[in-house]
């Protein structure tokens, strides 16, 4: 039994109620204050929904699998009972009239949303340093980085601030964070869950995910948010079924390229001890080279920022969200409220795509960065012809210090590099806690698999932390 | 590094609708600079009679019921969400 289906049990049976956890999960939430983990909490809707499902249980009527479990959103999921702002001021006071999908699916399940996390303004960062509120501090060290840009779900997720929490996967967004803080963070095949309700950042990358204490805890949690949904058309139809036992004499590629000597040493040390665990375990671990791997970033950043342009056209100042003051024009309320509302990460992004959307430098950029992207889906499908799963860490490095890469976009872009492979995919890959550096910072191994094969990479997952 | 002059990066910023200070004018040349420098090694790249992936899920015409689908909002509830709003209407400055 996992941890969050053991608490629901306790619920069920009276031994504790809902609203008790939500309590203690608000009381934690107080308690651990200075890691400016959270943003909001939604105090009056979340005790209400847990009186409501105490109620329920007291009348014998049936309740749902997550039943009075207290969780936490990043804040570009659509909630209730609290503001939805990306961290930007643009968006700081939005009310949303509706909710993710995501959300409805959990909510319809029993679980409770608690409040929201911090992250980077629209997701943009692998700090959560990018929020307009704020940084995040790691939860293993204050001095270091929560990482990002789902920083506040990872952290209180490790602080045990609520069992679950909710984030986005773009290019790396909760398998960092996950890594940086010792969790476990899921970020599912592309359409495995739906992305309505969420902020879109790059439409063609965004998945919603998990991070959990273990992995059984993120397998349920998927399970309850996965399925195709008509208001997500790019939603795959059901596919996704947890399955028990991984099959044995599974054969897993160790990916060289994220194995140099440019990766730190306790990174690569605790990999090379993962890896170590597999063959224990009689699966075939063999080193396995992608060289196209070097030209993922430089993708990733032509693509991603294209998307972002478009996607954040909308913030306009007119229908919601931040209208600037003292303007005579249209001009210039569109431009000076997006100027106030916007941190400069979002700018040179959104700038960056307008670049290479423009007539001029479309084929030299995002055609060639769109071509190049079918020749690494086609290196993944070569491997994934031979092996079940690839491996290799989560991030060249553990959590950096905060201020570390700030003033260089290109540093901070480059701790994105085993992230954004999968991601331009479309493929499942989970962050698994692989124990510390010497400094006692969380490292994460990085598991990979073929489209629609999340069950597997589970149930491979589940096996090794039974071990 | 690209070279992108700063007229080059005030006319991405008003492509953009963004009314940049000097300083961040400054800041982003720099910046958007070296990011196009960085992302330009994909240039090497032989990627001759590939076709491009505008997207990773196989799916194609994906149907529905053309049908309307409540979720009861009202319109006054996303008038109130606007920052400035009479007579039912969104309110904006004037565009000519």
């Amino acid at each position: 039994m996992t941890h969050i289906s053991s608490l629901v049990a306790r619920i069920k049976n009276g031994e504790t109620t809902a609203r008790a956890q939500v309590e203690l999960a608000f009381q934690k939430a107080q308690d651990n204050h200075e890691y400016h983990a959270l943003l909001s909490l939604t105090k009056e809707r979340a005790l209400e929904r847990a009186t409501e499902i105490d109620a329920r249980i007291a009348q014998g009527e049936p309740v749902g699998e997550l039943a009075g479990v207290p969780f936490v959103a990043k804040d570009n999921f659509l909630a209730f009972g609290a503001p939805t702002t990306a961290a930007s001021k643009i968006l700081e006071n939005f009310e949303a009239p509706l909710q993710a999908t995501a959300i409805e699916k959990l909510e319809a399940a029993g679980a409770i949303c608690i409040g929201k996390a911090n992250l980077d303004a629209f997701a943009h960062g692998g700090s959560t340093e990018n929020s307009a509120f704020g940084l995040t501090k790691n939860a293993v060290n204050k001095d270091k980085v929560a990482g990002g840009s789902s920083g506040g779900s990872a952290v209180v997720t490790a602080l045990d601030i609520v069992p679950f929490a909710l984030g986005s996967d773009t290019g790396g967004s909760i398998r960092q964070p996950a890594s940086f803080n010792g969790v476990v963070g899921v970020k599912p095949t592309y359409g495995m869950v739906s992305r309505y309700g969420v902020i879109a950042m790059a439409s063609s990358t965004d998945t919603i995910g998990c991070f959990t204490k273990d992995v059984s805890d993120a397998e349920l949690v998927m399970k309850i948010m996965s399925g195709r949904d008509v208001r997500d058309m790019t939603t795959l139809p059901d596919f996704f079924e947890p399955r028990e036992q991984v099959a044995p004499g599974r054969k897993i590629g160790l990916i060289r390229e994220f194995m140099t000597e440019d990766v730190d040493a306790d990174v690569r040390q605790r990999t090379t001890e993962y890896v170590e665990k597999l063959r224990a375990q009689g699966h075939t671990v063999e080193e396995v080279s992608m060289p196209i791997l070097k030209h993922t970033l430089g993708m990733y950043y032509i693509i991603v920022p294209a998307e972002i342009s478009s996607n954040l056209a909308r913030y306009d100042g007119i229908r919601y969200g931040l209208r600037a003051e003292g303007v005579k024009t249209l001009v210039e309320l569109y431009g000076k409220t997006r100027d106030e509302g916007f941190v400069t990460e979002n700018k040179r992004r959104i700038m960056i795509g307008s670049y290479v959307l423009s007539s001029g430098f479309f084929d030299a950029y995002y055609m060639q960065a769109q071509k190049a992207r079918t020749l690494l889906v086609n290196a993944y499908n070569e491997l994934f012809n031979t092996y079940d799963a690839l491996i290799g860490p989560v991030s060249p490095t553990p959590a950096f210090g905060i201020g570390e890469n700030a003033e260089d976009p290109i540093k901070m872009y480059l701790a994105d590099i085993m992230t954004v492979p999968a991601s331009l995919a479309g493929l499942p890959a989970l962050s698994v806690p692989a124990g510390v550096t010497s400094d006692g910072l969380p490292v994460g191994v990085q598991l990979i698999g073929q489209r629609k094969s999340d069950a597997n990479l589970f149930a491979l997952a589940k096996s090794m932390e039974a071990n | 590094m690209t070279q992108i002059s700063r007229d080059d990066v005030q006319h991405l910023a008003q492509l953009s609708s963004l009314q940049l200070s000097d300083n961040e004018l400054d800041s982003l040349k720099e910046d958007i600079g070296n990011i196009l420098g960085y992302v330009q090694q994909l240039s090497e790249l032989d990627t001759t009679g590939v076709e491009p992936t505008y997207q990773v899920t196989d799916l194609e015409n994906v149907w529905r019921d053309d049908s309307v689908v409540d979720d009861h909002i009202t319109r006054e509830q996303l008038l109130t969400l606007a920052p400035e709003a009479a007579a039912h209407q969104v309110k904006v400055p004037k565009v000519l």
